[in-house]
């Protein structure tokens, strides 16, 4: 049955709250009380309406038409006095009365505005020129006064306070901001980083700034002429404006009887205490003793209500939330989140200061996981920070890495920097101006908006600045990508839920894991070259191999090209080649007129442009195995010639290349597996930049890297251990393959995988086996080293009918240029 | 577009499961496609982003992945999930063993 749904207070958490409503179908006729006489609006933005880089168009989040398409009645301009909780009717100030079956309380709060003496004007509330900073109203009124004022003071030096100052800046000539207390956002920073600020504020920005003032009078008979201090000092200005900090709006709860201590005191599914059918959220509710400022707990709860409210969740509850800050500020970077000052000894604390840029950066690391930041000066890994943050994931070893950007592109340039048309991802060649229209149609979350876009689904390389845009373009709305954390985007699930439910339930073909795991047992195309690979990794010989959960390139063992032909790159171990391999390669190709040789930088030899019905014919021709050159898997060893030809060689780098690809060839995994093996320091084979790399040390020793890079991201493997024996080698590189084939995401290749894990803890349990799994990982790598099969030998018989039947349209493509 | 002439391009067994496969009509390539629900959808063979072969792509049962960019289209309505071209949809379906373009 239909029920009669009325929400009290029409500001960002109340609309939002019924937009949840709506998305999960819930059945209600919704009638909605506004104070403010708008739609709703984003009030975050005010500052920039302000600060004249917003229009008031650009910030209405709800317009009129969105509440009439949806069927909701808005009596804006309408202020709720009462509840009367027993007949179940809310009365407005105008004195109707409305029904309701469920309610809502999202008031939101209200301007604090301290006991000054002369701050209100006994006729007309505040006096001519006082202005509080939290309505759009008060902003228009602001605006409208300062244009034709000088100078300016700002009461209040937190977040609200200095983002009221840098807008009043760009009205009057002059800004002074007063601050109570010792240094600026003294909830957000310590005292350095504060100091810092406060540094910024006043020679970059040109703001005035006084700590420790107490205003103590407005002066002025019929305008503000200046403000007193307790000191006595007398501050000329024409404008004040209040910013001291926020109460919420409880009174109609007061009024109706509900518990409230500093706020609307609610339960776990945000209803009011001891209410069945009123719920309270936003700005004006209190969760375990927690009131929040921000939006984005607001966004948390939104959800919790929606889901108990509609019943499509009945147990979902709110946990309270994390929280982070940016200001927004052109050109001051503060970002700060959680703890300000470590709380007990055994905090972790890592700091950088560069006072004569500016540059305060600290964190506070409790356990290993991230309690507290903050980035005065430099924001560039605001955006990391929170991430890690929020969610609590393992930190890099090299904590440096928190800090900066290392081995990463120097000088990177802040969203609002960059022009609209400047391209964002090189790969798919998206602009910014085409990431911000995404999301000014809706589209809020990272994910969503690379999905959309294809920004970011070339090399990855780009991925943080496209995360930098969106949430410049969201205006701090952005919202969390739930599906971030599952191993592939169709199944909601992270990969050790899903591995314990696909053993659970023996599910062994990717179809089978749709139909169980998916509700709805909606397939997706997307996800199944990840399910694929996960399901062989795990059930081996048992894996149910069904054909098109493959990759094209996995279907017929060749790498796709620009035009639909295929590159074969056939093994050649180590880099080391025969005579007659390559008389053999050479008649091959020519035989075939392939259009292109070529050496690839993998060492080994590449033949380009193979239509795909040739290609059983040509493996045939070669009777070599497959390179793999194509699959999520291992592809190559390479090697330097070594102890046996070169003069500086102390290990022989090119047998132990060859035993290592001769074991571990073809292996499948979450990304691909390139080594190298490298007979001394002098790293020919480039073993250091490797996923895993071998690299010979005087004394007939072996180092092993692991966690390289050289491809779209550098990094220097980490040093996992020193062995005495090339066994000893092959056997560790099966283990470490091993654990990052079962636990690496989907497509995470060893370099984020080993800073995700630690090195440290890798080697624990890979080298030391203090987990006591290194048989298992041993046994298991074996079982998949049994299962090898070349499937370059399908060419006998063709896999599914049609198999290597071309696709290619009969029409112009682009054609690869034939050289001769 | 559509197919004015009924076409018969030959046995359902030629497509493997949730696989795609091409056929010229009329000097038209057109993909066909046979979704695990056992339905057929047919489609431009060529890929309206940089000419693709599409039915070398991956399917589920409503969108078509490019192998080429993984740009990704609906099946029943051409439409694109990201901003590209839309592709044109043919009908088609099962008559007995066979695939019958066409209405
Ligand atoms: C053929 C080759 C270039 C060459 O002519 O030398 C090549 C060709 C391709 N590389 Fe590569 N890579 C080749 C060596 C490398 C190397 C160097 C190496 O292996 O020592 C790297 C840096 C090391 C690394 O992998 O990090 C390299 C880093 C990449 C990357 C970036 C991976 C990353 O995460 O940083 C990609 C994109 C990807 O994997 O998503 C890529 C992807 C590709 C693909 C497969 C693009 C694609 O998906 O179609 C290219 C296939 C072209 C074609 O039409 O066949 N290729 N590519 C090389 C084959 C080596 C081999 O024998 O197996
Ligand atoms: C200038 C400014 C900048 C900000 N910047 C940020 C930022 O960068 N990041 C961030 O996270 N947060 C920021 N905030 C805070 C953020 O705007 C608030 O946390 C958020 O708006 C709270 O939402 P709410 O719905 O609880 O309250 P509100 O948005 O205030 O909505 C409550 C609504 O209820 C109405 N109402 C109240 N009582 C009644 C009644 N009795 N009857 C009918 N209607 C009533 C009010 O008029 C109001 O419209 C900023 C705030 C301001 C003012
Ligand atoms: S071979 Fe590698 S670097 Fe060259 S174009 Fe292809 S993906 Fe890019
Ligand atoms: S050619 Fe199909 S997505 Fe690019």
């Amino acid at each position: 049955m239909t029920e009669r749904l009325v929400v009290i207070g029409n500001g960002m958490a109340g609309a939002r709250t019924v937009e949840e409503i709506l998305a999960r179908d819930g059945d209600f006729t919704v009638t909605m009380f506004g104070d403010e006489p708008y739609g709703n609006y984003n009030r975050i933005m005010l500052s920039n309406l302000l600060a004249g880089v917003e229009t008031e168009d650009g910030i209405f989040l709800n317009d009129l038409a969105w509440y009439a398409d949806n069927g909701i009645t808005l009596h804006a301009g309408t202020k709720i006095e009462r509840i009367d909780r027993f007949a179940k009717v809310v009365y407005a100030t105008d004195g109707t009365a409305t029904p309701y079956d469920k309610l809502i309380i999202a008031t939101g709060s209200s301007a604090w505005v301290p006991p000054i003496k002369g701050i209100n004007n006994p006729h007309r509330g505040y006096h001519q020129g006082v202005f509080a900073f939290r309505t759009l109203d008060d902003t228009r009124g602001m605006i409208r006064y300062a244009r034709d004022h000088e100078r300016a003071v700002v009461i209040g030096g937190g977040l609200l306070g200095l983002e009221a100052a840098r807008g009043l800046q760009n009205h009057v000539s002059h800004v002074t901001l007063l601050h109570a207390m010792g240094h600026l956002m003294n909830t957000q920073l310590d005292e350095k980083a504060g100091a810092m600020l406060r540094d910024s504020v006043e020679n970059k920005l040109g703001i005035d700034v006084i700590v420790n003032a107490m205003t103590s009078e407005i002066l002025g008979k019929d305008r503000v002429t200046g403000v007193k201090l307790g000191d006595g000092t007398v501050i000329d200005c024409d404008v004040v404006v209040v910013a001291a900090g926020i109460r919420p709006n409880t009174q109609v709860a007061a009024n109706s009887d509900l518990t409230v201590e500093r706020g609307i005191v609610v339960d776990d599914h945000m209803r009011a205490e001891g209410e069945e059918d009123i719920y309270v959220v936003g700005e004006c509710a209190q969760h375990r003793g927690s009131l929040y400022g921000l939006v984005a707990p607001l966004w948390d709860q939104a959800k919790v209500l929606a889901d108990h409210i509609t019943g499509r969740d009945l147990t979902a509850a709110y946990h309270g939330s994390k929280l982070s800050t940016k200001l927004k500020v052109a050109g001051i970077d503060v970002a700060s989140m959680g703890l300000k000052e470590p709380e007990t000894d055994d905090d972790e604390v890592i700091v950088y200061n560069e006072p004569r840029k500016g540059v305060y950066k600290q964190i506070i690391i409790r356990d290993g996981i991230l309690v507290g930041a903050t980035l005065v000066g430099d924001n560039r890994k605001a955006a990391g920070l929170i991430q890690a943050f929020d969610r609590g994931t393992p930190l890099p070893d090299e904590r440096a890495e928190l800090l900066f950007d290392i081995g990463g592109p120097a000088g990177e340039i802040t969203p609002e920097e960059m022009p609209d048309d400047a391209q964002v991802c090189n790969c798919n060649g998206v602009s910014k101006g085409a990431i911000c229209g995404v999301v000014s149609d809706g589209c809020k979350t990272v994910g969503g908006v690379m999905e959309k876009t294809r920004a970011g689904k070339g090399c990855g390389t780009c991925k943080p600045l496209v995360q930098r845009i969106v949430e410049w373009a969201a205006g701090g709305e952005v919202e969390e990508d739930p599906a971030a954390s599952w191993y592939v985007p169709g199944v909601p699930m992270p990969k050790p839920e899903l591995m314990a439910a696909i053993r659970k339930y023996e599910l062994k073909s990717v179809s089978s894991v749709f139909m169980k795991l998916v509700p709805g047992g909606e397939h997706d195309a997307k996800s199944k070259m990840g399910l694929a690979s996960l399901l062989k990794m795990m059930w081996a010989d048992e894996y149910v191999d069904e054909r098109d959960a493959r990759f094209i390139n996995d279907r017929v063992h060749g790498n796709i090209q620009r035009d639909g032909t295929f590159s074969v790159v056939p093994q050649m171990k180590g880099g080391v080649t025969t005579p007659a391999q390559l008389r053999r390669i050479a008649e091959v190709a020519e035989k075939h007129q392939v259009p292109m040789v070529k050496l690839t930088g993998g060492q080994r030899i590449d033949l380009l442009g193979i239509p795909k019905e040739k290609l059983p014919e040509i493996w045939a021709d070669l009777d070599m195995p497959s390179g793999y050159a194509y699959a999520k898997s291992f592809r190559t060893v390479k090697t330097c010639v070594g102890s046996d030809f070169c003069r500086f060689g102390v290990g022989d780098s090119t047998a132990l290349g060859i035993a290592l690809e001769e074991r571990y060839q073809g292996l499948e995994g979450p990304g691909k597996m390139k080594l190298a093996v490298t007979g001394c320091p002098r790293n020919c084979a480039e073993a250091y930049v490797k996923d895993l790399g071998v690299v010979a040390i005087d004394g007939g020793k072996w180092e092993i890297y692991v966690g390289g890079a050289a491809g779209a991201h550098i990094r220097k493997g980490d040093l996992l251990t020193t062995v005495e024996t090339a066994e000893e080698v092959i056997r560790l590189t099966g283990r470490f393959l091993q654990y990052y084939r079962e636990n690496a995401n989907w497509l995470e290749r060893t370099y984020t995988f080993v800073p995700r894990i630690g090195v440290d803890r890798i080697r624990e349990i890979v080298v030391d086996d203090a987990d006591g799994i290194a048989a298992a990982l041993d046994a298991a790598v074996e079982e998949a080293v049994q299962a090898y099969k070349d499937p370059w030998k399908e060419r006998a018989e063709p896999a599914t009918p049609g198999q290597f039947r071309t696709s290619l349209p009969l029409i112009v493509l682009p054609q690869v240029p034939v050289r001769s | 577009m559509t197919v004015s002439v009924f076409k018969i391009l030959g046995p359902v067994s030629d497509i493997p499961l949730g696989e795609g496969r091409s056929y010229t009509v009329d000097g038209h390539m057109i993909a066909v496609f046979r979704l695990r629900d056992g339905s057929l959808r047919a489609v431009d063979a060529v890929c309206p982003h940089k000419g693709g072969p599409l039915a070398d792509g991956q399917i589920d049962n409503k969108v078509v992945v490019c192998p080429l960019h993984l740009n990704a289209w609906n099946l029943a309505t051409g439409c694109s999930q990201s901003g590209q071209p839309p592709l044109a949809v043919y009908p088609v379906r099962v008559d007995g063993d066979q695939i019958v373009l066409g209405d």
